[in-house]
């Protein structure tokens, strides 16, 4: 690797598994075997920013969410936002209404698979449990009716998005700049409305337990990516919780509002981005502070850390316990992304529920009609994994010229960084290398929940790859699973 | 309406059409399906994109459907090993040629080349792709064309020309630099001849020409097309 003339050994976790993408940690080591620092590197290179180039602004939805198979919904929302003020139009009322309601779905169904999927089996079966059986599969053979519920309420997500939008991954023919293609069904409707008792009985279940196992977590909430930062993310005007609209918020790790209301459509303003050599993500920060001091997170946990409210009764309730746990209602470990999932997945199921009662969901009118009028669009949308931004610049024929994408999961890269260290100073020992000290290091990126790709299939079948090189380059020891 | 007719076999069927007839009408006239991309009933045939081709014994090589006229005593082969192979080739040159994308493609899952892709069986290419580049000209309020995707079928040319009889489209260059071009290689927007019929989209077999917004279904619904035949039958 060659990071340094002081760094004599590195250990590499590549792959890292049960997460969405393809990623890997090199873990530095000073002279004397202790941890000097870790590094997460992002090894996918898309190149949809310029691939995306010359094509007709109306294909970009189609384009941008197939970066992805987990959260394709939020890419063709914020994309349609993006195109949305191309056109310079605003939907109807009822087009935002079922945007909203497919983004709950897809909260809903990346949420489950999150928790459930990825990162049950080392909350449920331990950290340190065989990586053999340390897999969803796993869990389904040990905790049966855990593991049903999990796909249960992914499967309700999934067909929350295919009963609006035509289909569970990549509906982005029902999506248009202006609104929607075509309306919601009575039947459809009935169909989620009837089907949301049981998730919430779900999603409740899963919140008590997982409640009540925190206090056999104590070490990994206090040493999880337990640091101070920024939190960034959406809010209503009164500061509520928002994934679709509504403005930025910044909030400090003492809970004081940095900034308020900022206008997404002036994130250049205060987002800046990074490049380093060794990762293809790239390192946004907060402009003011600079780079690599504005560190701030974004996702569940920033999201209810800026919140001041969620909005819906159940949610607020579980809000307030959450927000006990942290000065100033700031939550700064990085283990309770976990638990501000869990609350979300609260938060969706109800919002669904207020949705479907608003009886212009079932409206005809869902689209407005407008051809290129603005050559730049910027479309923002809370993904499950935070703050997305798409932004498009257009010639006078609508062709794209220019594009620039801030993935929800870039937000976190320094955090990630800062995450990776922290764990593996106290649980990686060189000296006595074991497979559970390197499980943590990759379970404190699954708490993050990264989305680096579209690798559905990531379900710890990757093999993980541990060496031991010294400074020499001479691989020392090495493990694989 | 030819009083002569000839008798001829194709695929071991005896069948028996008017003199002059092409392969390719009377094959499906006698219910054999022959694959073809370029042919449209209703325009002159032009034996472009090779689809077609059929053995006819006793002759070395292979012969367009659409473009030959039967004869007497014929024997045509439409479906044997090598015209299969030759086929998938062939659709598989047409997906090297230009880009290709089907995922966000506006004809995706309506897109004869796709769909006859999957008939025949076409699951990679053999070739190295091109991944042409091509300017998009959506000058034209409603139009766009993406010559990315075009296959140069030239449908689109012929319906201009023969339909609506303004011949707006045409092509330039040659071989697979070949393109279709409004006027004289004007942006559509520019073209002074063009009616804004929509039929070069209408006859599109990909999604090279297309209506910006208008669901492709819709661009290319048959039944308007049966109503306006039925109509001027009927004059």
């Amino acid at each position: 690797m060659g990071e340094g003339k002081n760094m004599n050994k590195e250990i590499e976790i590549h792959p890292v598994t049960r997460i969405e993408g393809h990623a890997k940690v090199t873990i530095h080591l000073n002279k004397d075997d202790t941890v000097k620092e870790a590094r997460f590197h992002v090894l996918d290179f898309r190149g949809f920013e310029k691939f995306s180039e010359g094509r007709p602004y109306y294909e970009m939805p189609g384009i941008t969410s197939r970066s992805c198979g987990i959260c394709p919904v939020s890419h063709l929302l914020a994309s349609a936002k993006a195109c949305d003020a191309i056109v310079g139009v605003k939907p109807p009322r009822t087009a935002i209404l079922l945007r909203r309601l497919m983004h709950m779905g897809q909260l809903i169904q990346s949420h489950a698979l999150s928790f459930f999927h990825l990162s049950a089996p080392d909350l449920l079966l331990g950290m340190d449990a065989a990586p053999e059986t340390r897999n969803i599969f796993g869990l389904i053979e040990q905790k049966p009716e855990l593991a049903i519920q999990g796909v249960k309420l992914r499967k309700f997500g999934q067909e929350i998005i295919e009963k609006v939008a035509g289909k569970r991954i990549h509906s982005y023919d029902w999506i248009i700049p202006g609104g929607a293609k075509w309306p919601l069904s009575k039947q459809n409707a009935d169909y989620i409305r009837s089907h949301l008792p049981e998730a919430l009985d779900i999603a409740q279940k899963t919140l008590k337990m997982f409640k009540s196992c925190l206090s056999s977590f104590e070490d990994e909430v206090e040493n999880f990516g337990n640091f101070p930062s920024y939190y960034l993310g959406l809010v209503t005007p009164k500061g509520g919780l928002e994934h679709y609209d509504g403005k930025i918020r910044i909030v400090d790790a003492e809970g004081k509002i940095v900034a308020d209301q900022l206008d997404p459509d002036a994130y250049q303003e205060y987002i800046g981005e990074a490049v380093e050599p060794w990762s293809y993500m790239k390192f946004p920060y907060y402009k003011p502070l600079g780079y690599p001091e504005g560190i701030y997170r974004v996702g569940p946990l920033a999201r209810l850390n800026i919140a001041s409210h969620c909005g819906t009764p159940l949610a607020d309730e579980e809000l307030k316990d959450f927000k006990k746990l942290g000065k100033n209602g700031v939550v700064q470990s990085t283990f309770h992304y976990h638990y501000a999932r869990l609350i979300e997945l609260l938060f969706c199921l109800e919002t669904i529920k207020e949705l479907l009662e608003d009886p212009a969901i079932l409206s005809e009118r869902v689209s407005s009609k407008a051809s290129v009028n603005n050559e730049q669009g910027i479309g923002v949308a809370e993904a499950p994994r935070g703050t997305l931004i798409h932004h498009y610049k257009v010639d006078a024929q609508g062709r794209i010229v220019w594009v620039n994408m801030i993935i929800a999961t870039a937000h976190n890269n320094l955090a990630f960084n800062k995450a990776v260290t922290q764990v593996a100073k106290r649980y990686v020992k060189a000296k006595q290398l074991q497979e559970g000290m390197l499980n943590r290091v990759e379970a404190v990126i699954r708490a993050f929940d990264p989305c680096l790709s579209c690798a559905t299939h990531a379900v710890g079948q990757m093999p993980l790859h541990v060496q031991l090189i010294d400074s020499e380059g001479r691989i020392v020891d090495q493990k694989a699973r | 309406m030819s009083a002569t007719t000839v008798k001829l076999k194709i695929d071991n069927v005896e069948v028996e059409v008017p003199e002059g007839t092409t392969i390719l009408k009377a094959a499906r006239d006698n219910g054999i399906e022959i694959p073809t991309l370029c042919a449209l009933e209703g325009l002159t045939n032009y034996g472009g994109c090779r689809l077609c081709l059929v053995e006819v014994k006793g002759a070395p090589k292979l012969f367009p459907a659409c473009t030959t006229p039967v004869s007497a005593g014929m024997e045509v082969i439409t479906n044997s090993e090598q015209l299969r192979e030759y086929r998938k080739m062939t659709i598989q040159l047409l997906l090297s040629e230009r880009t290709h994308v089907c995922s966000v493609c506006v004809a995706n899952d309506h897109c004869e080349l796709q769909s006859l892709a999957n008939k025949l069986g076409v699951d990679h290419s053999i070739f190295e792709r091109n991944w042409t580049r091509k300017e998009i000209d959506s000058s034209h309020d409603f139009l766009v064309i993406d010559r990315n995707r075009c296959i140069l079928c030239t449908r689109c040319i012929r319906v201009c020309d023969e339909i609506e009889g303004v011949h707006t489209l045409d092509l330039k260059q040659r071989g697979r630099k070949a393109e279709v071009i409004m006027d004289l290689d004007e942006d559509w927007a520019n073209s002074c001849s063009c009616t804004s019929c929509r039929k070069c989209a209408k006859v599109c077999p990909v999604g090279a020409i297309y209506v910006e917004g208008e669901p492709i279904t819709r661009t290319k619904n048959k039944d308007v097309a049966e109503f306006i035949l039925t109509r001027r039958k009927r004059k």
